[in-house]
C-alpha cells in the first residue's frame, strides 16, 4: 500500500467528523457509485437541454438586428463557456493527482480532455456558422475565436501527451505537468491575443457591447449551460469508469465484476 | 549552486563544439525557412517589408524547436541524465544550465544573423535593431518554455512531432510580442511595451520553466 493510500484510508488527516470524505477516492468504490449517478446526470442532461432548446427556438423573441441567425448562440456560449471551464477542472485533477499521487484524479483528467475537446470544437464551429450570416465571413482572427482555437490545440497536445506515453502513471504525471503549464498559460496567451488583435486591426466586432438581452433568451441560455454541465458530467463518469476497468483490469474486483457480466 | 551551473555549461558547450554540424543544421533550417516565404509569396518589396518581422520570428520558433531534441536526449541515452537526476545538486539548477547553453548554441546564432535577413526584407535601420533586441530576449523564453516540452518527450515515439504540438501553442505570446514589437516599431508607436512585456515573459518563465522541465524529468525517468 502507497503512502497516499495509507493516509486516505487511515484516520489522520483527512478524516472530518464520521464521513470519511476519501472513501470515494478509490477506483474500487467509485466504480459502483459512478454506475449509479451515470443515468441520474444523463437523465436531467436529456430534460435540460430539451427545455433550453425548447425556450431558444420556440419562446425566445427574434432578434431585433441578427434575425433568427442569433438562435445557435443557445448552443455556442454553453459550449464555449464548457471549453474554457473543463480545462480548468482537468488541470485541478491533475495537478491533484499529481500532488496527493491518487490514481482516480488522474484518471478524472484524462476523462475530461476528449469532452472538454469537443466543446471548444463545437463552440468554433457553431461561431463560423453564426458568424457566416451576422459578419459575413466564416472566420475572423478576432482575439476570441484566436484564444478559444489555442485552446483546442491544448487539448489536443494533453491528449496526443498522454496517447504516446504507454506506462499510465508516467502518462498522467507528465499530462498533469503539461495541463499545469497550459493553464498558467491560458490568462497570458488570452491577454497576449487580445493585444496582438486591438493592434492589428481595431475591434470591428465587439460581443461585449451587443445589447441588453432578453430575459428568455439569457434564461434560455443558462438552462442550455445546465444541461451542457450534466452531459459532460454523465460523459465523463461514463468515460471514467471504461478508464478504470482498463486500468484496473489485473485486480481481482475488476475480474468478478466482468465475470458476474458475462 | 552557481558552480554547478557554470559546470553544466561548460560541459554543454564543449560537447556542442565537438559536434558543430548540429549548430549549423539549424542555422541554415531558420535561413532556409525565411528565404522560402519571398519565393512563395512574391517578390514585391512592400508586401516583404510588413511581413519580413512575422517571417524572421516564425522561422526562429522552429529552428529552436527542431533543435529541442538534443537538450536531454543524448544525455538520456548514454545516461548521464540518470547521474544528474542522482546528484546532490538541485536539479532545477543543472537543467538552467542545459538551458542557457541551448540558448546560446541554437538561439544566439539566431539572433546574430537576424539584421542579415532583415536587409534581404529591406527593413529599416530603426525595426532592424528592434527585430534584434526582441530576438535576443525573445529566443531564450522559446529554449525555456521548450525545455519542458523536450523533458516530458524523452524517449518517447514520435517525440519530435509530438513536442512541436506541445510546445507551439505555449510559443504564442512570445510571437505575438516579438513580431508585434517590430510592428509597434513601424506603426510608429514605439516598441518599448512589446519589449518590456518580452522581459517580463523572460524572467517568469527562467523562475518557472527550469522547475517545470525538472519536474517533467523526474517523471520520464522514474
Amino acid at each position: 500500500m502507497s503512502l497516499a493510500e495509507k493516509a486516505l484510508t487511515g484516520k489522520l488527516p483527512f478524516r472530518m467528523g464520521t464521513i470519511n470524505w476519501f472513501k470515494y477516492s478509490s477506483p474500487q468504490t467509485f466504480f459502483p457509485l459512478a454506475g449509479k449517478m451515470i443515468p441520474l446526470f444523463a437523465v436531467a442532461a436529456l430534460l435540460l437541454c430539451g427545455a433550453g432548446l425548447y425556450i431558444g427556438f420556440f419562446v425566445a423573441p427574434t432578434d431585433a438586428t441578427q434575425g433568427e441567425s442569433y438562435r445557435i448562440i443557445f448552443i455556442h456560449v454553453p459550449a464555449a463557456w464548457m471549453s474554457m471551464f473543463i480545462y480548468l477542472v482537468m488541470a485541478f485533477w491533475a495537478g491533484l493527482g499529481l500532488v496527493l499521487n491518487t490514481r482516480l484524479s488522474s484518471m478524472m483528467a484524462t476523462a475530461l480532455a476528449p469532452t472538454g475537446a469537443m466543446f471548444t470544437f463545437l463552440a468554433l464551429w457553431t461561431g463560423s456558422l453564426w458568424g457566416k450570416p451576422t459578419w459575413g465571413t466564416w472566420w475572423v482572427w478576432d482575439a476570441r475565436l484566436t484564444s478559444e482555437l489555442i485552446l483546442l490545440f491544448l487539448y489536443l497536445g494533453f491528449m496526443a501527451l498522454q496517447a504516446a506515453i504507454d506506462d499510465p502513471r508516467r502518462a498522467d504525471k507528465a499530462g498533469a505537468v503539461l495541463a499545469m503549464v497550459g493553464a498558467v498559460n491560458i490568462p497570458i496567451i488570452y491577454f497576449s491575443v487580445k493585444w496582438w488583435n486591438t493592434l492589428h486591426q481595431g475591434a470591428s466586432v465587439s460581443l461585449t457591447s451587443s445589447p441588453s438581452m432578453a430575459k428568455t433568451m439569457l434564461l434560455g441560455m443558462l438552462i442550455m449551460a445546465l444541461g451542457f454541465w450534466m452531459y459532460s458530467i454523465a460523459v465523463v463518469l461514463s468515460r471514467v469508469r471504461c478508464v478504470i476497468l482498463e486500468r484496473e483490469r489485473h485486480t481481482e474486483w475488476v475480474g468478478q465484476y466482468l465475470g458476474a457480466k458475462r | 549552486m552557481i558552480r554547478i551551473l557554470g559546470c553544466v555549461l561548460r560541459r554543454d558547450l564543449v560537447l556542442a563544439y565537438r559536434r558543430r554540424s548540429d549548430v549549423l543544421t539549424t542555422l541554415f533550417f531558420f535561413v532556409i525557412v525565411v528565404s522560402l516565404f519571398p519565393l512563395g509569396v512574391g517578390p514585391e518589396p512592400n508586401l516583404l517589408r510588413v511581413m519580413a518581422p512575422g517571417i524572421l520570428w516564425v522561422a526562429a520558433l522552429l529552428a529552436s524547436m527542431l533543435s529541442l531534441g538534443r537538450m536531454f536526449s543524448m544525455d538520456y541515452l548514454d545516461g548521464t541524465l540518470e547521474q544528474m537526476l542522482l546528484s546532490a545538486e538541485p536539479l532545477g539548477m543543472i537543467v538552467l544550465g542545459k538551458i542557457v547553453a541551448h540558448w546560446l548554441v541554437s538561439g544566439l546564432p539566431l539572433v546574430l544573423i537576424a539584421p542579415v535577413l532583415g536587409l534581404q526584407f529591406d527593413l529599416p535601420q530603426g525595426q532592424l535593431a528592434v527585430l534584434v533586441l526582441s530576438l535576443l530576449i525573445g529566443t531564450p523564453i522559446l529554449s525555456l518554455i521548450g525545455s519542458i516540452g523536450a523533458a516530458l518527450t524523452l524517449g518517447l515515439r514520435g517525440g519530435g512531432v509530438l513536442v512541436s504540438l506541445l510546445v507551439l501553442p505555449l510559443y504564442i505570446p512570445v510571437l505575438i510580442f516579438g513580431a508585434g514589437s517590430v510592428g509597434a516599431e513601424a506603426a510608429g508607436l514605439g516598441a518599448e511595451s512589446h519589449v518590456m512585456l518580452l522581459g517580463a515573459g523572460l524572467v517568469l518563465a527562467a523562475v518557472l520553466a527550469p522547475w517545470a522541465t525538472a519536474a517533467g524529468l523526474r517523471i520520464s525517468m522514474e
